[in-house]
């Protein structure tokens, strides 16, 4: 028998912290913008089935950056949630706010006992009547959940793609106006890799957008307000936009 | 290996019913089912039921219709009742049999369709979603043994196609394709003979909302279980309409000056119908 050797809790919780981080970093990153007309989900994509953004239940969405496998299965556990909650009460009676929670408590309980925490970053958004009201959570891989004002960004450099958009994001902006924004934020962390060279470009073929539609009853006529935006939809609005 | 002894790998056994809703809250939840319950011995007390819905194809894509009244014994139970529903953006059903059971086994049944759609990121095909209704038919079997029987008619185009398909049931969860025109309830044998008579191909939609509308109106006729047209209330049947734009309910409007005009019209004729 090999004598264990002690390690001490501090250092056991940072160095699974250390290991998720790494993992984390390692990908793309990906931004949810609150607008105007709701709220756009923007990731950083070359695969147009993998999808890291996807929908939950009504008004509610969910964008991912990590593992595939583990934000997948995060994803279909919530969704699993979401419907067996809205069919024993009732549609309106499932909100980011519950379902954040219990993805909270997942991601802690993984964080804490399993072999090796998962190495995912999540988003969860729900697009309310104004803009006001529109809710951003951010869920990360130790189970610690934030309230996000407007906008957040995560995934690789996510600190740079948050602070782009931090510095030019507004109230009441369009879907255009908004698209420009986080396709400027997700191409920053290229433009500090080229430093004065030209930076690789991001085209609409390498994005993979979402939106969270806030008047989807009145205009659709349904109440499920995620709609992907097709490849030819995010080319022409980023083109009438000036910044393809 | 724990799992090599079985003879699985755990994720992918669990991944096969993890599309399937009804599969899942089988197994993790099952008292929030309509069905799968055993009933004690006993009488039943009276419960309202649904009745009569009928279903064309046209040019285009099918439609759907229901009448507005739900019985328990010879009572009237509900004058306003909607027993036809949207399942999903191609597809529509509508029930005939115990209402409270049925309404909830279409709830079951649209979080079934839109469950499914959004682990997979794919609709269902046509034939899928109809064998999966089968399935939750079937699993009511027990209840239908106690007099608690639920009958639905399904209808649909395939995504993005424009060829309308109709399905009836048994209560066994027997699944019968059906041509043209059908229908299901206690008034279903006068609406058949109605349909038979003026459904015709290539149709266009707005006839076949009269025709629909004709079907319901002989079928309240001659069976006292299935509401006519209420003009005093303003009560018309439940239209929907699936084409390749998806389903719609036919506006109220519509359905007024349709019920109108037949209703004028076999004034004017004052025939015994």
């Amino acid at each position: 028998m090999s004598q264990q050797f002690y390690v001490s809790p501090e250092q056991i919780m940072k160095d699974r912290a250390d290991f998720a981080r790494k993992g984390i970093a390692r990908g793309r990153s990906v931004v949810v913008v609150s607008f105007a007309g709701g709220i756009a989900l923007v990731a950083e994509n070359p695969s147009p089935t993998l999808h890291k953004i996807g929908e939950i239940y009504d008004r509610i969405g969910f964008a991912a950056v990590g593992k595939y496998n583990e934000f997948e299965s995060l994803r279909q556990a919530g969704v699993r949630y979401a419907d067996v909650r809205g069919y024993s009460y009732d549609r309106a009676d499932v909100t980011a706010r519950g379902l954040a929670s219990v993805y909270a408590q997942s991601l802690g309980t993984v964080f804490t006992a399993e072999q090796k925490p998962f190495e995912v970053e999540l988003a969860v958004a729900e697009v309310g009547p104004t803009q006001a009201m529109d809710h951003i959570f951010r869920l990360t891989f130790d189970g610690s959940i934030a309230d996000e004002q407007g906008f957040l960004a995560m995934g690789g450099q996510a600190g740079l793609v948050q602070q782009r958009l931090a510095d030019v994001w507004g109230g009441g902006a369009d879907l255009a106006l908004t698209l420009s924004w986080a396709v400027a934020a997700l191409r920053a962390p290229r433009e500090a890799a080229a430093g004065p060279g030209q930076p690789e470009p991001l085209d609409a073929a390498s994005l993979e957008v979402a939106v969270l539609e806030r008047d989807v009853r009145e205009v659709r006529g349904t109440q499920r307000a995620f709609r992907r935006l097709p490849e030819a939809d995010v080319a022409h609005i980023l083109t009438s936009s000036g910044k393809a | 290996m724990d799992f090599h002894q079985r003879g699985a790998i755990p994720s992918l056994e669990a991944a096969g019913a993890s599309s399937s809703f009804l599969d899942f809250v089988t197994q993790s939840n099952p008292a929030l089912l309509p069905f799968g319950r055993s009933l004690p011995a006993g009488q039943l007390p009276p419960t309202p039921h649904g009745t009569t819905i009928v279903a064309l194809t046209f040019a285009g894509g099918v439609l759907m219709a229901g009448d507005r009244r739900a019985t328990m014994g010879t009572m009237i139970a509900n004058r306003h009742i909607e027993k036809v529903f949207p399942a999903d953006r191609y597809s529509v059903l509508g029930i005939a049999g115990t209402a409270g059971i049925a309404i909830d086994i279409v709830r079951l049944f649209q979080v079934e369709l839109e469950h499914y759609e959004k682990i997979e990121g794919t609709l269902l095909s046509l034939e899928g979603k109809a064998n999966r209704l089968g399935a939750m038919i079937r699993a009511n079997l027990p209840m239908a043994l106690q007099g608690l029987s639920v009958v639905p008619l399904f209808a649909g185009v395939e995504t993005d196609g424009s060829v309308g398909r109709l399905f009836s049931y048994d209560v066994t969860g027997g699944r019968y394709e059906e041509l043209e025109h059908h229908s299901v309830g206690s008034g279903s044998v006068f609406a058949r003979g109605a349909l038979k008579k003026l459904w015709r191909p290539d149709m266009d939609q707005a006839g076949a909302v009269e025709v629909a509308v004709e079907a319901l109106v002989d079928a309240s006729d001659d069976d006292s279980a299935t509401g006519g047209p209420d003009l005093v209330r303003k009560l018309w049947p439940i239209v929907y309409v699936v084409t390749d734009d998806g389903a719609t309910r036919v506006p109220a409007e519509t359905l007024a000056s349709v019920v109108h005009g037949i209703v004028d019209r076999r004034t004017a004729e004052g025939r015994e119908a």
